[in-house]
């Protein structure tokens, strides 16, 4: 019996995410007193693993560049039958999401995304999961023998340990063409709001699209990713993929800034898993100064400029 | 002549695409959440709505009903307060209404009594569901329904056009999209940027009027075996106050979050 861990990359890479995920799960396989094994596509970027206690890691080659949703999902149904694995971990992206609830049902597995802790393993297998867009969180008892975990994004914090990581290539025989990826757009020389560390968001504050240089500075700086609030992606101002809150994109990001938005409670929501927030608007009876742990009452465009103009100065003293 | 009629009958003879559109019943996005004894959902004063990951997709399967001639049904796993909302995907031009009668638990006994609902009715080619319901954000709905009648599944759905039984698709995926083609029948997980805000439909008179001549169709439950249990609830703790800095001493920022919390 094993935990195992799916490892997303790109490009050949792993993905940032790893070594909370991989952390995740070597701390629950431990506590289930079992080995804690790792499988990935089309990556020889093998050896960060190992700075994380995983033991085995097993990379696929796909022989296709994008995500294969259907060719990985039969490949990790079957190593979980092979490995005789009780638990897989999974992480929250897009990609995670997408096959967690495929794999969950191929291998008669019970999918739980959204967790953000070790389960309880006391009596029952008991998962703590954020629900209603981070307004709550429910403790849900699983009698299933197989498990999909979905970790929450930045709820569980890498812990460094060394182990000895052997590691395995194989090859896909007989891909499945069912779903054919034709091309890929990506978003090149920015930030994802999945991946940032800080997200700075602007909102109907900034009266206009033609102001947004305030923030895309400010995040230049700060290296930071660029979102905004409902109305702003509705207006057409900035694209859909900007717009975080509860039917937008959530953001677990070390830093949140946000500047001109008032704080709907849909907002608020889905920026709730953020460690720390700050907030700048002219208006000290928005909403938002309610939630955040910063704040600052000032005019956006008096605030920002002077507050880049600081931090350059900052960086170039450090 | 002869000739011209044949071919204008084998025009006629287009295939009609069959959509299926699952719809949760979700508080409103507005709504504060509490919980009775940190058991239960609390829904006093609470007004529900369609899903609104759901109603992006409605909206784009009643563009293709529109468009491209295809027949919209909808369907719903809940008790008979749901009635409300499948009057108005009705009234905004769906054909069919169905309500499977029970208490939705979880998103495995939805998928589960969808599929049941799928198998014993007819084929449909495009089965949407939102990418995830607001209330327990599970994500699965979709996802098994797709595994369990083993069709490919579309996720996090941005695009989606249908020309010959082909759908071509877009994923949205973490700092970009995927074009995807994919022959029907197929499951697609909806989402904002299927259809705009915008797009969304408010019901009119007419189809108000044409919605309270048709009737919700009721269906009996499957016997399902939930394997899994909600104990309980709670509630992030309060917040502690917040910290005003003023905008005239930007560097107590910068330091704060540079020495204390840590951050940049």
């Amino acid at each position: 019996m094993s935990v195992l861990v799916f490892i997303e990359t790109e490009n050949g890479l792993l993905k940032k995410n790893f070594s909370q995920i991989a952390s995740y799960g070597v701390a629950l396989s431990k506590k289930l007193g079992v080995k804690c094994i790792a499988i990935a596509f089309n990556t020889d970027d093998c050896e960060k693993l190992s700075e994380f206690g995983i033991t085995e890691f097993t990379v696929f080659n796909s022989g296709h560049k994008f995500f294969d949703c259907l060719n990985y999902v039969n490949i990790i149904c079957n190593f979980l039958l092979e490995n005789h694995c009780k638990i897989l971990v999974t992480s929250s992206s897009a990609d995670s999401k997408y096959i967690g609830p495929l794999i969950a049902n191929k291998w008669d597995g019970h999918y739980a995304p959204n967790v953000v802790e070790i389960p309880s393993t006391d009596k029952n297998f008991v998962v703590k999961q954020s629900c209603y867009t981070n307004k709550a969180f429910s403790y849900t008892e699983i009698y299933k023998e197989r498990i999909v975990i979905g970790v929450s994004n930045n709820s569980f914090m890498p812990v460094k340990e060394k182990s000895d990581c052997k590691v395995k290539f194989e090859n896909l025989k007989d891909r499945i063409k069912t779903i054919e990826v034709l091309s890929v757009d990506k978003f090149t020389g920015r930030k994802t709001i999945a991946d940032a560390d800080i997200v700075v968001s602007g909102g109907r504050g900034l009266k206009g699209p033609e102001n947004w240089y305030l923030i895309e500075d400010l995040a230049e700086v700060l290296g930071a990713a660029t979102a905004c609030s409902k109305p702003i992606s509705d207006m057409g101002w900035r694209t859909h993929d900007e717009h975080v809150g509860q039917t937008g994109k959530p953001v677990s990001s070390k830093l949140y800034i946000a500047i001109g938005i008032s704080g709907a409670i849909q907002h608020v929501a889905g920026i709730a898993k953020s460690k720390v927030k700050v907030v700048i608007n002219n208006d000290p009876e928005a909403p938002f100064f309610k939630s955040a742990d910063f704040g600052i009452v000032g005019d956006a465009f008096d605030v920002v400029p002077k507050l880049i103009q600081k931090l350059n100065e900052f960086k170039s003293s450090s | 002549m002869c000739y011209n009629i044949k071919c204008f009958i084998k025009f006629e003879k287009i295939y009609v695409v069959k959509v299926l559109v699952c719809i949760n019943s979700v508080p409103d996005t507005t709504s504060k959440i509490n919980f009775t004894d940190n058991k239960e959902y609390d829904s006093t004063n609470i007004q529900f709505v369609i899903n609104p990951n759901d109603e992006f997709g409605l909206t784009r399967a009643i563009w293709l009903k529109e468009k491209q001639n295809a027949t919209v049904d909808v369907i719903n796993v809940g008790q008979s307060q749901s009635d409300k909302l499948l009057k108005k995907c009705l009234a905004i031009g769906a054909d069919n209404a169905y309500r499977v009668n029970i208490e939705a638990i979880n998103g495995e006994m939805v998928a589960d009594e969808i599929i049941n609902f799928i198998k014993s009715k007819n084929h449909y080619d495009l089965i949407i569901a939102g990418r995830e319901s607001i209330d327990y954000n599970g994500g699965m709905v979709a996802g098994f329904i797709a595994s369990k009648l083993n069709f490919p599944f579309v996720t996090n759905c941005v695009g989606l056009k249908i020309e010959n039984n082909i759908a071509y698709l877009t994923r949205e995926i973490d700092g970009g999209r995927e074009n995807i083609k994919c022959n029907l029948p197929i499951v697609v997980g909806s989402q904002k940027g299927l259809v705009e805000e915008s797009d969304l439909k408010i019901p009119n008179m007419r189809g108000i009027m044409l919605a309270s001549k048709k009737e919700i169709k009721v269906l009996g439950p499957s016997k399902y075996v939930s394997s899994s249990k909600i104990i309980r609830f709670e509630k992030p703790s309060e917040k502690k106050e917040i910290k005003m800095i003023s905008p005239d001493n930007l560097d107590e920022l910068i330091d704060i979050l540079q020495n204390k919390v840590k951050v940049i």
